[in-house]
């Protein structure tokens, strides 16, 4: 996308008027996976292509591989933890710490 | 005074302002005492006389919310209330505000319940005096037409961008019919050029309105509204002169009558103005001097002209057709004690409580209010309660 307006606001002079989000798509570089305080962490072996996980995630930040394997997409994650608990073979694990692409 | 002289009610009067003013829609609820208000604008769309979207509401939440989605279109927004219907949209009152809608909005003044009363009050103008909304006060049906048209040239006014309201006393207004004096309809277009809307709802350029706002960048939100709110003053001076040169009839944030070096200063809003000021004259005939001074800018408070106007003031009785529970003083009272502290004039200062749920308000009243204003001053004192005119039982 072309250069954002929002990305030049420094202080409450530069904001548009109203409150107002002047352009759309600003989640392209709003990454929210900083909020994480919990990461999910996927083991593939483990993993049977069932897609709950990707079905529930509210983000969407499971991304959905050709041959239905799936990845986590960490820029967009925020650690809540829906994935691992309807995994029905344990595959994912809620770890502490940094771990992943900290957006 | 310029225009043709026509008979009208309060009501019928800014009905007949928003008509020339050409509202693209009108979104409201009936409420007495402002019902004849949007009845007439029913009637005006029904005859075809004005080319505007009347939508029939479910309640004054819904009233105000759907003329923000209009304004934010792109469209001139008309709506009206009172008291329990303002009370209904307040939550909205702040979102109108801050996301910039030029909405305009006449409220035929009325107090609050319980008990239920359709009458005269300040309750509702107070109820939104913090929420960002531009207020004006008509004193009579003349001044409501008049203020009704330039709210619509202030708010859409690209320096101002605010929703206004234009408070007229109920009953008081709403429903007497005076003589007014009212524009041409094309001088009123010419006054009153088609709106030229910021950041309008359009598919082709889409935008967020009212989104999630946190920490992150709410306070800036909120500085930017505060001053943006500010710089409205000079604005409202302007359109102010304009159409004082346009209708032959002044006016400026802050009236003042009898006020050269009178020691007692008596100051209100609404209709009851004149009451006051027919005293303030028969005391002046007598060689007494009262000053007198009303507010046809209620916000943003007119600061520095009531400063202006209340430097020779020795004592001043603010009057206010309100109760504030348990407040150090009703409204319009702390308004002016702040407003006099900050320039550290220290008139004495106190409050008067009249006139609530339309209780008539008389000569004779303003009479005991300047009898206790001499007694303050002698006294070189004030007293801490506010003075109850006009009710029966102990003082």
């Amino acid at each position: 996308m072309s250069e954002s307006l929002v990305l030049k606001i420094k202080g409450w002079k530069d904001l548009p008027i109203g409150g107002v989000i002047p352009e759309p798509k600003t989640s392209l570089y709003n990454k929210t996976g900083n909020w994480r305080a919990i990461t999910p962490v996927l083991d593939n072996k483990k993993c049977i292509r069932c897609l709950l996980c990707w079905v529930h995630c509210p983000e969407p930040a499971i991304i959905r591989n050709e041959d239905d394997s799936v990845r986590i997409d960490y820029d967009y994650c925020k650690g809540c933890g829906i994935c691992a608990n309807v995994c029905p073979v344990h595959a994912i694990e809620m770890r502490m710490g940094e771990i992943g692409n900290e957006g | 005074m310029k225009g043709k002289l026509v008979g009208m009610n309060g009501d019928r009067a800014v009905a007949f302002a928003a008509k020339q003013a050409e509202v693209d829609v009108i979104s409201a609820y009936p409420i007495t005492p402002q019902t004849i208000i949007v009845e007439t604008l029913a009637e005006y769309v029904n005859n075809g006389e004005l080319d505007a979207a009347f939508i029939p509401v479910e309640s004054e939440h819904s009233a105000l919310s759907a003329a923000i989605g209009a304004s934010l279109s792109g469209a001139r927004v008309f709506t009206a209330t009172s008291s329990q219907g303002l009370a209904l949209m307040w939550e909205i009152l702040w979102i109108a505000a801050g996301l910039r809608t030029t909405i305009v909005m006449a409220m035929g003044n009325r107090a609050l319940s319980p008990n239920i009363n359709i009458h005269c009050s300040h309750d509702d103008a107070y109820a939104a005096r913090d929420t960002g909304w531009l207020q004006f006060f008509a004193e009579n049906v003349q001044e409501a037409y008049d203020l009704t048209l330039m709210a619509f040239r202030i708010s859409e006014d690209h320096r101002v961008l605010f929703p206004s309201i234009v408070n007229l006393d109920g009953f008081i207004l709403t429903h007497a019919l005076e003589g007014l004096h009212v524009l041409e309809d094309e001088e009123v277009k010419r006054f009153l050029p088609k709106k030229q809307p910021v950041n309008p709802i359009d598919p082709e350029k889409p935008m967020t309105y009212g989104p999630l706002d946190l920490f992150d960048w709410y306070m800036e939100h909120k500085r930017l509204q505060y001053v943006s709110l500010e710089a409205t003053r000079p604005v409202i001076k302007e359109v102010f002169e304009e159409y004082g040169e346009l209708s032959g009839r002044s006016y400026s944030p802050v009236k003042t009558f009898n006020v050269e070096g009178a020691e007692v200063v008596l100051m209100v809003l609404g209709s009851s103005a004149g009451t006051v000021r027919y005293v303030s004259r028969r005391f002046a005939e007598k060689g007494k001097k009262v000053g007198v001074v009303s507010l046809t800018q209620y916000r943003p408070f007119p600061k520095r002209e009531l400063r202006e106007a209340l430097k020779d003031a020795s004592v001043v009785a603010v009057m206010d057709r309100s109760v504030s529970f348990g407040s150090p003083g009703a409204q319009l009272f702390m308004d002016v004690a702040s407003t006099l502290l900050q320039a550290k004039r220290n008139p004495l200062l106190f409050d008067v409580i009249y006139g609530l749920g339309g209780r008539d308000f008389t000569p004779v009243d303003v009479e005991k209010i300047v009898s206790k204003a001499e007694e303050v001053l002698k006294k070189g004192e004030a007293p801490e309660e506010p003075l109850w005119v006009g009710v029966r039982g102990e003082e």
